[in-house]
């Protein structure tokens, strides 16, 4: 059976009062309120800060952030074929309990999301179960193998917001150069995962003392680059629009700045992992820090926080990726790679705001408005007209993470047990409460 | 033997999983406790009873012949009950296996289990599962401590110290546990610890556990008292490392030449099984500075001796 679509009813209105408004789209920061009519947002600005309409719910901020919600580009569920480890509609749950309003789901599924009819599943799963906005980035090749371009034109039209080989790296120049080509009739956006797969191959991490001292095999983060670079040069044969997924070293933020200065179609995104952790977090052995790309030195970390801060960096994201206890529950080098991150992607970014390694706005930024504006999504921002995505937080609260009361399936948190810093009080899409702190849960 | 007999024993673990970061008290307590051992073994009658009523199970997940004929007969000389589990799976069976194992194993009440597994950190992640005591008998290319020690002892022995002396490691570093867990020990006694390989098998950053590393064979000998010989991992040698056995035996082989570089009374070791013709020259093996044998002879006594000072940490109720 399916459920009656999400939109409110027409008599649903939702005055936020005594906010701070952020948004990043406008650089507005400022006391405030904001208007949800219909679903969307219907007025905002220091004149609504005390005052509501007349038969309007009234969320009264209490001063806290209200930006839009946020936009996670890379998220890996085992929907379909893997729903032990996530299904869309545990994720969408991690999704609101975390801020994110509209997730992008990768095709790494079983089967892989290459054919339109895979599409059209996936987005019917979606619109049934799941409480956020999903969107599918589809496979550019066909079973992400690498080799044979996916029917790219048509699975945009079906509605995937982007091509992607997933997890994997186009290893044959030749394929990629093709995908990009071909995509750029589409005007389609070509998201890369960069790692060389020859030198990284059977790598558990990066190379160096703390992999050589825990006998790990190790990749260099050369690897990484050696990518990025080739990419550009691919870019500017090609024209095609390009966006490195999970950069996670300074050098290849190097290369895609330098590809900017000189006008190339290209941006790239940072795992919350890489801005947050480094190799030593692994420690002895620990699996939950085991992600791809792997955890680079204190360095890059900083240099990651810094392209964020500089714009460098143009999106954020948790890559979160669940994975069961038995897949985790291995000597580090059998382990599965990834991290969940849904749910602590906001307070594990606002982390780095409390250190003073960055400010909020341009973190945001990377989570709001510029995911949107590479994906064509009218969302990310706190206009009037644009669906009313929304997220309120705590700044200051502080709490424990504890795994088994985060709402995604699989428990592999590397946060886990560790105190953060700011916490969601209530997430809203398209002017529907869809999380809110402290209330109950529904299942 | 040596001066080190009067320290006091000390060794306040409950299990043996890494070299890195034992103290010279405690590496010395082993050595100490294994020179007796090494008496006894010389005897007719080998058995003692510190493990009588205990329960040792060897657990290999990779196979060995010495180290666990060496770990067994270890047990037995101490009156334990000792099994061996050859637990040989495919490769991606392995892993997956790993914790229900050691649930089952540790259901049957053991005291001490000993672990060799092929991948890095298996035997710790194993430990954290079981409530007995846990050896490492080497995983993956982290480490190996008891063959540390047993080098420890027979240079110990040989030399009457380890302070000041110059150890030149050879070969394959990048696959080898025995030459993580020898860095951590020789340096901890004192010694100086040269690495000699192709620069495709010296691993990134090896050099800040404490060791110089050398890619020219000749240089890395020069002067050295003791050549340890490391087997040539041609089983994990998929990555075109070197391009073949013949060339790497031209410079990185031991044969009369190289050894000539060392001081003349410098020890040949090698923790076998050797590859005679790949890594060292035959006669050089059977060579009379070669204490290759008497490694093995040091192997069973210093296991006698890790697997009594874990015993006296067991509970004995």
């Amino acid at each position: 059976m399916r459920k009656p679509p999400r939109e409110p009813s027409q008599t649903d209105v939702t005055a936020f009062i005594n906010a701070r408004l952020i948004d990043p789209a406008t650089g507005r920061d400022e006391p405030g309120g904001l208007l949800v009519r219909d679903g969307v947002i219907a007025d905002i600005g220091g004149h609504l800060r005390r005052t509501a309409p007349e038969g309007a719910e009234v969320v009264d901020c209490y001063g806290h952030i209200l930006c839009p919600g946020l936009i996670d580009c890379q998220v890996y569920t085992g929907d379909p074929g893997q729903e032990h480890r996530e299904t869309l509609k545990t994720a969408s749950f991690a999704a609101a309990a975390g801020g994110v309003t509209t997730m992008v789901c990768m095709p790494d599924t079983e089967p892989v999301i290459d054919q339109v009819a895979l599409v059209d599943y996936v987005q019917r799963r979606a619109r049934e179960r799941a409480i956020v906005k999903i969107h599918i980035m589809g496979a550019a090749t066909k079973g992400l193998k690498g080799e044979e371009l996916a029917e790219i034109g048509l699975l945009q039209r079906a509605g995937a917001v982007a091509f992607t080989n997933g997890k994997s790296t186009i290893a044959n120049t030749r394929v990629m150069r093709n995908a990009l080509l071909y995509a750029k009739d589409f005007d389609a956006l070509i998201v890369h995962h960069t790692e060389d797969p020859y030198l990284s191959a059977g790598a558990a991490m990066t190379s160096g003392e703390v992999a050589t001292r825990l006998g790990l095999p190790g990749v260099h983060k050369m690897a990484e680059v050696i990518v990025v670079e080739r990419d550009m040069r691919l870019v500017e044969i090609t024209g095609g629009r390009y966006h490195a997924a999970t950069i996670s070293c300074r050098e290849s933020v190097d290369a895609i700045r330098q590809a900017k200065a000189r006008k190339l179609p290209v941006s790239c995104g940072v795992s919350i992992n890489h801005l947050t952790f480094n190799e030593k977090d692994v420690g002895s052995y620990r699996t939950f820090f085991k992600v791809r790309p792997p955890l680079r030195s204190e360095e890059d970390r900083v240099a990651m926080v810094r392209a964020v801060a500089s714009g460098d960096i143009d999106v954020v994201v948790s890559s979160h990726d669940p994975q069961d206890a038995d897949a985790k529950r291995r000597p580090f080098a059998e382990a599965a790679d990834g991290a969940i991150g849904l749910e602590t992607l906001l307070p594990a970014a606002l982390g780095l705001v409390h250190r003073g390694e960055i400010a909020l706005m341009p973190l945001l930024k990377a989570m709001t408005c510029n995911p949107a504006r590479l994906l064509g999504l009218d969302t990310g921002q706190l206009t009037k007209g644009a669906p009313a995505d929304l997220v309120l937080f705590d700044m200051n609260a502080l709490w424990v993470v504890n795994k088994d009361q985060l709402r995604a399936r699989s428990k592999n948190a590397p946060l886990d047990e560790k105190t953060v810093h700011g916490r969601v009080l209530r997430t809203m899409v398209a002017g529907k409460t869809v999380y809110q702190y402290g209330s109950a849960e529904r299942g | 033997m040596s001066t080190a007999e009067q320290t006091p024993f000390y060794f306040p673990r409950r299990h043996l999983l890494t070299c890195e970061g034992l103290s010279a008290k405690e590496i010395n307590s082993l050595l100490d406790l294994a020179d007796k051992a090494v008496e006894v073994n010389r005897q007719i009658n080998k058995k003692r009873d510190v493990l009588r009523g205990r329960t040792l199970i060897n657990l290999f997940f990779e196979a060995s012949t010495r180290t666990q004929a060496s770990f067994e007969l270890a047990g037995k000389r101490l009156g334990a009950d000792v099994m061996n589990m050859n637990v040989s799976t495919s490769s991606v069976q392995k892993g997956e296996s790993l914790i229900d194992t050691a649930m089952t194993l540790n259901a049957m009440r053991p005291d001490m289990i000993v672990v060799r597994h092929h991948a890095a950190g298996a035997v710790e992640l194993l430990s954290q599962k079981v409530d007995c005591s846990v050896i490492n008998a080497g995983d993956g290319a982290h480490e190996h401590p008891t063959q540390a020690l047993l080098d420890a002892l027979t240079i110990r022995r040989a030399k009457n110290r380890i302070s000041g002396l110059t150890v030149a490691i050879c070969g394959d570093i990048l696959h080898s546990r025995v030459a993580r867990s020898n860095i951590y020990v020789l340096n901890t006694l004192g010694a100086k610890v040269r690495l000699v390989a192709p620069s495709t098998l010296i691993p990134t950053g090896i050099e800040r556990l404490g060791a110089e590393v050398f890619t020219d064979m000749w240089k890395g000998l020069a002067g050295c008292d003791i050549v340890m010989m490391l087997r040539l991992q041609r089983e994990r040698m998929q990555g075109n490392y070197v391009p073949s056995t013949r060339e790497y035996y031209h410079f990185f082989g031991l044969d009369q030449e190289k050894l000539a570089l060392a001081k003349p009374d410098a020890l040949i070791m090698h923790p076998g099984p050797m590859n005679r013709g790949v890594e060292i020259a035959s006669p050089i093996a059977d060579h009379s500075r070669s204490v290759i044998r008497d490694q093995v002879e040091m192997g069973v006594a210093v296991r006698m001796a890790v697997l009594e000072a874990l015993a006296r940490n067991l509970p004995n109720h």
